[in-house]
């Protein structure tokens, strides 16, 4: 492969495109899959076929479209003829959406197709669900067949990679990241240009990255969004941050939870193998990677680095004490960079478009923009990317459409099991990594539950305690023996059998398995008990036993043991 | 000296084991290759029992207290066989937040078996799920490998039911 070939391949691929007068987009993502958008695509494209309009109409699956609660969704473009337009659209908004569409409106839509919309199917597409996002990691989920690398290529795809081995040192790709601003999507927020750079400096012939694709967090799915819509985005960016830190080999750790992903990075792996884009001397330089899977197998704990690191080695996936850090001794002993999905999706538009422009997109001290998967109760459910520094009052009730059926807002949880719930009063502060910390929550992965009136809090703590409880990997005993005790304790509060001793003595609880834990499963473990503790302890007090309130309101009936 | 190691035999002349052989192979039969290798038995022959962890401890020469140390630390593999029908009730955040908790309730009552276990007929298992990513359906169920979204009890006992032995 060099560089006129890969030019040559968008060119043809753009050229191909712009002969349809019309291109049908089906979202074959597994949130629509499951509402059965295959046979959609099937009868959209049999109808295409009967008409005799395949010459100027294409039918194709595409990645997420976001609105997962309203599928299976269809979009239809209208390509200009002949037109020099680079394929890509200037808008990430679709012009013409549909909603819940079945095998059977398939006539309807292509017969629409030169006329007025098919109007009882149209999803409108200019509310904030739409207009409010900002798309960078998802800038080709639902545009482009994540089936097909052309597609990929002719949306600038690869061309970060090429820019890099061509015009630019390692130590400038890692510059470049570091002025960029990005910080690791995965959750903590580490400065990913750092992170970089620690593992380019770091002594060891042999060095690897690996892309942390185990979303384990219960409530999260936008790493599987973005591996399934856009495998390629992925690949180019394990590529560039391997030329960066000087790794030859990359894994992508993804959990076997997700069949669809799977087989679509490996379809991407060996599409990009078969063009000379990952292998040896990768656009005629002497720079070689190549990538395997593998497999999670159900571990939340393996989302942990060193964790993550003996999984790969075939091991339990237990942490150990860092240092050495996985950038200094990681992989065999290796320096090891891990990256979260999409933290390695933001890398090639950043390349492509420059530093200064992804800085210019955020707050001060988070840049860019943060997938979140929106879920609970919520009226728009799906996936959304929102430039940082967004409230999370405007998330909730202008992308998400706010609360279904009348009921009033009462939490939303962030970070997962390692997160918090925020209460009403903090709705209006900035989505930021310190905005969240600050109100006891985190930026998490991207998992965003939003929870109304019917939701009892000290349940939701005792959900997620029981989660960290089956998932501790009971290497260390604060994590192992603390989070069976807080479990108990929140068990018996909500049987109605606590005083307010116990209520004391969970709080102890938390403090001890906070700062004695060995990873950051233990340490964050807490959070979701703290943060009810901290908003809503109204509701444990109402669940003590009737002869030990603090006057607190009246007693609550006992709820019946399980 | 070179230790001459007698290669080791599969189980049962199952054609499956050779799927088996050929990922350990792929790895060069390598240790790190366990749990691929055990990915590859789940896959085929649906769950792992002792004859075929004793074979993959052969097979990557490891000890067997590893084998089972890794089989049984990952929630993914299962020691038993599972039932002819699966039903995997997705726990996610968003499906307990939509009451996912209820559909367990519902199978409970109506089977009399919970999360983990088999129906004595060995027809249903009812299975949990940390979640499955479907988030924006909660909550949300699989029935032998297939997705259904936005599930309610009743949905859930009508599928059920055209599992039932007639």
């Amino acid at each position: 492969m060099n560089p006129e070939e890969l030019n040559k391949i968008a060119t043809a691929e753009r050229t191909m495109q712009s002969q349809y007068r019309h291109t049908i987009n089906v979202c074959v993502a597994a949130g629509c899959l499951s509402s059965r958008a295959d046979q959609v695509q099937q009868a959209l494209e049999n109808e295409v076929k009967q008409r005799g309009l395949d010459s100027h109409c294409d039918v194709k699956g595409v990645g997420c479209l976001g609105l997962c609660a309203a599928g299976p969704l269809v979009t239809v473009d209208k390509v200009t003829i002949n037109g020099q337009e680079s394929g890509r659209r200037e808008s990430s908004v679709p012009e013409l959406m549909y909603q819940s569409v079945t095998a059977a409106d398939a006539a309807e839509i292509v017969a629409a197709l030169d006329q007025a919309p098919v109007q009882r199917l149209v999803c409108p597409t200019n509310v904030p669900f739409f207009t409010r996002q900002k798309k960078i990691v998802l800038e080709n989920s639902g545009v482009i067949d994540p089936e097909r690398i052309e597609e990929y290529i002719a949306a600038d795809g690869y061309a970060a990679l090429l820019d890099v081995l061509t015009t630019k040192k390692p130590m400038e790709v890692v510059a470049e990241i570091t002025r960029s601003g990005l910080r690791g999507r995965g959750g903590a927020g580490f400065p990913t240009g750092l992170k970089w750079g620690t593992v380019a400096k770091a002594a060891g012939a042999t060095k690897y990255v690996i892309c942390n694709a185990d979303e384990g967090d219960p409530g999260a799915f936008m790493d599987r969004a973005v591996l399934e819509s856009d495998p390629h985005r992925v690949l180019e960016g394990m590529a560039i941050a391997a030329y960066a830190v000087g790794a030859s080999q990359g894994y992508i750790y993804v959990r076997a939870e997700y069949p669809l992903a799977v087989k679509r990075l490996k379809l991407a792996i060996r599409q990009a193998e078969r063009l000379g884009l990952l292998g040896t001397n990768i656009f005629h330089t002497p720079f070689s990677f190549s990538i395997e899977i593998r497999l999670g197998a159900g571990a939340f704990v393996c989302g942990e680095e060193t964790a993550l690191i003996a999984s790969v080695e075939g091991k339990r996936g237990q942490p150990r004490p860092r240092p050495p850090y996985p950038a200094e001794g990681g992989l065999w002993g290796a320096p090891t960079l891990i990256n979260n999905v999409e933290t390695l999706a933001n890398v090639p538009a950043i390349i492509r478009n420059g530093a200064d422009w992804f800085a210019g997109i955020g707050t001060e001290k988070s840049r860019g923009t943060k997938v979140f998967a929106l879920a609970g109760r919520v009226q728009n459910t799906g996936l959304i990317e929102v430039p940082m520094g967004i409230t999370l009052r405007e998330i909730i009730y202008q992308v998400g459409g706010g609360i279904p059926e009348g009921r009033r807002f009462k939490a939303v949880q962030t970070g997962g099991p390692s997160g918090g719930c925020i209460p009403e009063q903090f709705l209006d502060i900035p989505v930021d990594y310190e905005s969240l910390a600050q109100v006891g929550s985190i930026m998490g992965s991207g998992g965003m539950i939003v929870m109304d009136e019917t939701s009892d809090m000290v349940d939701v703590a005792k959900f997620f305690m029981e989660f960290c409880m089956t998932e501790s990997c009971g290497k260390c005993v604060p994590c192992r023996v603390g989070t069976a005790q807080m479990y108990d304790v929140l068990e018996k509060i909500t049987r109605g059998q606590a005083t307010a001793a116990d209520v004391e003595y969970l709080k102890d609880l938390c403090d001890v398995v906070r700062n004695t834990s060995l990873c950051g499963l233990g340490m964050t473990a807490p959070n979701p008990v703290l943060s009810t503790l901290r908003y809503f302890k109204n509701e444990y007090d109402a669940r003590l036993r009737p002869d030990d309130h603090n006057g607190n309101g009246a007693a609550q009936p006992v709820e019946v043991a399980r | 000296m070179t230790m001459l190691m007698a290669k080791p035999v599969a189980p049962s002349k199952d054609k499956r084991w050779k799927i088996v052989e050929a990922t350990a192979r792929r790895h060069g039969n390598a240790r790190h290759a366990l749990i691929e290798t055990l990915h590859s038995v789940q896959e085929a022959f649906g769950f792992l029992d002792e004859d075929a962890l004793r074979y993959v401890a052969n097979l990557l020469q490891l000890p067997m207290s590893k084998v089972y140390g890794v089989a049984t630390f990952y929630h993914f593999f299962t020691l038993r066989p599972p039932g002819k029908h699966t039903c995997v009730v997705c726990m996610g955040t968003a499906c307990y937040i939509k009451g996912a908790g209820e559909l367990i309730s519902s199978v409970e009552r109506k089977y009399g078996i919970k999360p983990g276990q088999t129906t004595a007929d060995g027809n249903l298992s009812l299975l949990t799920a940390r979640c499955v990513g479907s988030c924006g359906l909660a909550p949300a169920v699989v029935f032998d490998g297939e997705v259904a979204g936005k599930v309610t009890s009743s949905d859930l006992i009508n599928r059920l039911g055209k599992w039932d032995e007639k």
